[in-house]
């Protein structure tokens, strides 16, 4: 019960935040000084003026809008769809993906992230989906949250999720979301990109990656504090906006209490891989 | 950033060679008769009507061979010339054949008509539904140059647009031979709706100018580490490209004249030793301009339809939806390049002045893109020992001013300038940046252009020449600001989008206002007011009468206005996109 309580306060506490936001809908009085002259009340034969507010619209006269500020569109993108080759002749097939649709001030996104173990049985070692509200919470961020659904590793959890994504200074975009799993356990992860542009098509995008835990989880191998570490270097070339291959290196991890735990059963805990993907736009 | 430069850095354009070749289809493609090329001008043209029969529709535009859908007036783009004369009760009737969209609508550019004559679906009127006709009936009270285009959707960047001439019922001001109507315009393959589509996902879908790697190292070189990484660092943190010149670029654009692309080379012919009028419409939806002839001086003897002192000048920029009337005398027998270049030298439009069919002259390479400077923007300041004039980028004389405050200019009218702004919580989303000494900036040509060694048009060089009609003295100031943010592609005047605006800009009949505009942009916007005349507070004993004003980014412009007709106005940026995405506003004159 506990637990669900603070499932819930969690999810919801980016709203109540929102609801400070409410447009105020006074229309502006203070135009005229008090003092102004009336304009003459005389309007020429067949000139009355339709005033949009009383027009049953509130944003057109004569039951139409001038101009369509607020669309909905909808998109989908591949950030990495790669295929890894990783030391030890291990190769995986990754995906993370992220779609929404939505106008200017709220998206419902879906993010997806996983990797195929490239074996004869292609075992799925991890598989997630998110669902997220987002809202525009300053110029350059969002606030995201929602539900997230591990379906590997085994057993599946359910979490929920708040999180930020935008754009920080310098240009760095990046992605923060805290978890809080249904036994209660809270981690994190952070994601940030950067692009240098070498020419107008040709990009180096260094990637940085971190996982935290507040507390053991030694049933996913996760102990308390940050937990993994992944970079990464990209070289891709646009095609066009919509479809971008790209190769590069990525280097993983599992560092602090994480990394101690698992390399005294004997796991590798740091592999570097070679990555051929594409990013395509939809 | 020295001058030098940009003549070692000017990119080589081609596809000069296949204008011959083109010129000979030119009768079978669907232009109308006064926009294909070598013919003898508007004089050999019907004269003035008072009546009008214009259908929007789809039709086929050919462009470089190429076919692809228009949305043209009666089957061309651009559509008929519409002449008129001053005094004339007119009768325009206008016909949606565009049966699967909801409305279609043509807003006179610059006419002063009663409001439901104006055009605006959603303002004046409920558009025009396919299959029906709407007749504009209206009497002309001026005249000069201007255009006409549909208020519906983005039908405009689509080919719904065209050339007016109202003439003068006294005869023109000066005397010239030969009277040509120069439209620019820019055309896609890509639809209107997937433009602006692509720029909400991606600010700078299009722009392939952007900085690089290499342009860091280079400036490293000329301007010292410190100093290049004090700039990238200042625009980094606000998150602010120096190169957003234009959201749509030659990366998706064909620029047109009179509806021909560069390779068509649309031909005017003349005899050397006359005079020549030509009549510049930017009928672009995106695109402002820098224009120029090659070995010609041009008078610009009128702006915005409206009669101005002479100027002489070798090059003035053209903001979308502005006109420019301007007289050459080619007095050698060869031809002449006219030459648009668009603002951020992703391309240009293109046509030839030619003593005889078939001619073509050496066509100006395109200069390079030019960078926005801190100062640009108000915000030199950021950079600390900067020095003046130093990131200028684009306007040695003047960097005198970059550290002036607004309020001790004494170029800016008023005894305390415009209001300043700043943004709160409901309008924290729509602002990405605001310019806290807006600076006077009208004795400015623009970004990219004086160093060329001629002279360049600003808005400081022009002097209305009819008598002034109103007082000087304002008896009430406003000030809108115009605000947006590029990475969201959120567009607003005063934090908000038009659907944000609790209500409509008041104005007073017959009032004498003031309305300063502040741009907190990055970009150049071209403000448009209708049903009105804003006389720009330029300093000139006479103030020159505007319909649009192109404000640079981190000004301030102030314009004195009479509101002279009741009604609602439409009241926005004349970039379409930027005016969709909700740069627009409702004036309400009660
Ligand atoms: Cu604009």
């Amino acid at each position: 019960m506990k637990r669900f309580v603070l499932l819930l306060v969690f999810a919801f506490l980016p709203v109540l935040s929102l609801a400070a936001d409410e447009k105020s809908g006074e229309p502006v009085t203070d135009y005229f000084p008090a003092d102004y002259p009336e304009a003459p009340s005389v309007r020429p034969e067949g000139q009355g003026i339709v005033k949009y507010a009383e027009d049953g619209d509130s944003k057109g006269n004569f039951g139409r809008h001038p101009v369509h500020d607020n669309q909905l569109f909808a998109t989908f993108k591949t950030d990495r769809f790669e295929h890894q080759w990783k030391e030890h002749g291990v190769e995986v097939f990754l995906w993370d993906v992220q779609g929404w649709i939505g106008e200017d001030y709220n998206k419902l996104y879906l993010k997806s992230e996983g990797e195929v173990l490239l074996e004869d049985s292609h075992p799925v070692e991890e598989a997630d989906l998110e669902l997220l509200y987002s809202r525009a919470l300053s110029k350059f961020w969002d606030v995201q949250f929602g539900f997230r659904q591990d379906f590997r590793p085994r057993p599946q959890r359910t979490f929920a999720a708040l999180g930020i994504q935008g754009l920080a200074p310098y240009w760095f975009e990046v992605d923060a979301t805290a978890y809080l799993s249904e036994d209660g356990d809270l981690s994190a992860a952070v994601e940030a990109e950067y692009e240098i542009m070498l020419t107008q098509r040709l990009h180096v995008i260094p990637r940085l990656e971190m996982g935290l835990s507040l507390q053991d989880v030694p049933e996913y191998e996760q102990w308390q504090g940050i937990t993994d570490l992944t970079l990464g270097a990209r070289l891709r070339y646009q095609i066009s906006r919509k479809l971008a291959p790209y190769v590069g290196l990525t280097w993983h991890r599992k560092i602090g209490e994480t990394g101690h735990n698992l390399k005294k059963v004997g796991d590798d805990i740091d592999t570097l891989g070679a990555v051929v993907g594409v990013k395509l736009w939809f | 950033m020295s001058q030098g430069n940009y003549v070692s850095r000017r990119r080589f354009i081609q596809g000069v060679g296949s204008a011959f070749f083109l010129a000979g289809l030119q009768a079978a493609l669907p232009l109308p008769l006064w926009a294909r090329a070598n013919h003898w001008g508007l004089d050999g043209l019907p004269s003035a009507r008072d009546r009008y029969d214009l259908t929007i529709g789809y039709s086929p535009i050919v462009i470089d061979g190429r076919e692809g859908t228009a949305t043209g007036i009666n089957g061309t783009v651009p559509g008929p010339l519409v002449r008129l004369r001053e005094g004339d009760e007119v009768t325009l009737n206008v016909t949606n054949a565009l049966m699967d969209t909801e409305h279609s609508s043509i807003h006179w550019h610059g006419i002063l008509v009663p409001f439901p004559m104006d055009g605006v679906p959603g303002v004046n009127f409920a558009g025009i539904p396919p299959g029906e006709t709407y007749s504009y009936r209206y009497k002309l009270v001026q005249s000069g140059t201007y255009w006409y285009h549909s208020h519906s959707f983005l039908q405009e960047q689509s080919g719904t647009y065209g050339p007016l001439i109202i003439d003068p019922k006294d005869g023109e001001p000066w005397p010239y031979d030969r009277d040509y109507v120069v439209v620019l315009s820019d055309w896609s393959f890509e639809k209107p709706e997937t433009l602006f589509r692509n720029l909400n996902l991606l600010g700078h879908y299009y722009n392939y100018q952007q900085r690089t790697l290499g342009d860091f190292i280079r400036d490293i070189r000329q301007d010292g580490f410190k100093e290049t990484m004090d700039e990238r660092l200042a625009w980094g943190k606000m998150r602010m490209s120096p190169v957003d010149l234009a959201d749509v670029t030659g990366a998706a654009y064909t620029y047109l004249m009179n509806g021909n692309s560069p390779d068509m080379n649309w031909t005017a012919l003349f005899a050397p030793g006359e005079t020549v009028r030509l009549r510049f419409i930017n009928a672009s939806a995106m695109s402002n301009f820098d224009v120029r002839i090659p070995g010609l001086d041009m008078d610009v003897v009128m702006a915005d339809g409206k009669a101005v002192r002479p100027v002489t000048v070798q090059e003035f920029r053209i903001g979308v939806a502005e006109t420019y009337d301007v007289l050459v005398r080619p007095r050698e027998d060869r031809p002449f390049t006219l030459f648009a270049e668009s603002i951020d030298r992703s391309g240009y439009a293109r046509g030839t002045l030619s003593p005889e069919p078939g001619l073509t002259a050496p066509v100006p390479l395109l200069r390079k893109r030019p960078v926005r400077g801190l100062q640009d923007i108000g915000m030199g300041m950021m950079v600390g020992e900067m020095n003046e004039g130093e990131m200028g980028g684009g306007h040695g004389g003047h960097g005198g001013h970059g550290e002036m405050g607004t309020k001790d200019d004494p170029r800016i009218p008023g005894p305390n300038g415009p209001e300043p702004f700043m943004p709160d919580r409901k309008t924290s989303v729509n602002v990405a940046m605001t310019i806290p000494n807006p600076r006077y900036r009208l004795d400015e040509p623009g970004l990219g252009l004086g160093h060329d060694g001629w002279k360049v048009l600003t808005y400081k060089d022009l002097t209305s020449e009819e008598p002034p009609e109103y007082a000087d003295t304002p008896e009430r100031e406003m000030t809108i600001h115009i605000t947006a943010n590029m990475e969201r592609y959120m567009f607003s005047f005063d934090g908000m989008k038009y659907t944000e605006h609790p209500g409509p800009y008041l104005f007073r009949h017959n009032e004498r206002l003031r309305l300063f505009l502040v741009n907190h942009t990055m970009m150049d916007h071209p403000i448009h007011l209708h049903g009105m005349w804003m006389q720009l507070e330029n300093g000139a004993d006479r103030l020159p009468y505007k319909h649009t004003i192109l404000v640079k980014p981190g000004e301030v412009v102030s314009a004195l206005i009479t509101p002279i007709e009741k009604g609602d106005w439409a009241f926005h940026c004349h970039l379409l996109l930027h005016m969709e995405a909700g740069m627009f506003q409702v004036v309400r004159v009660v």
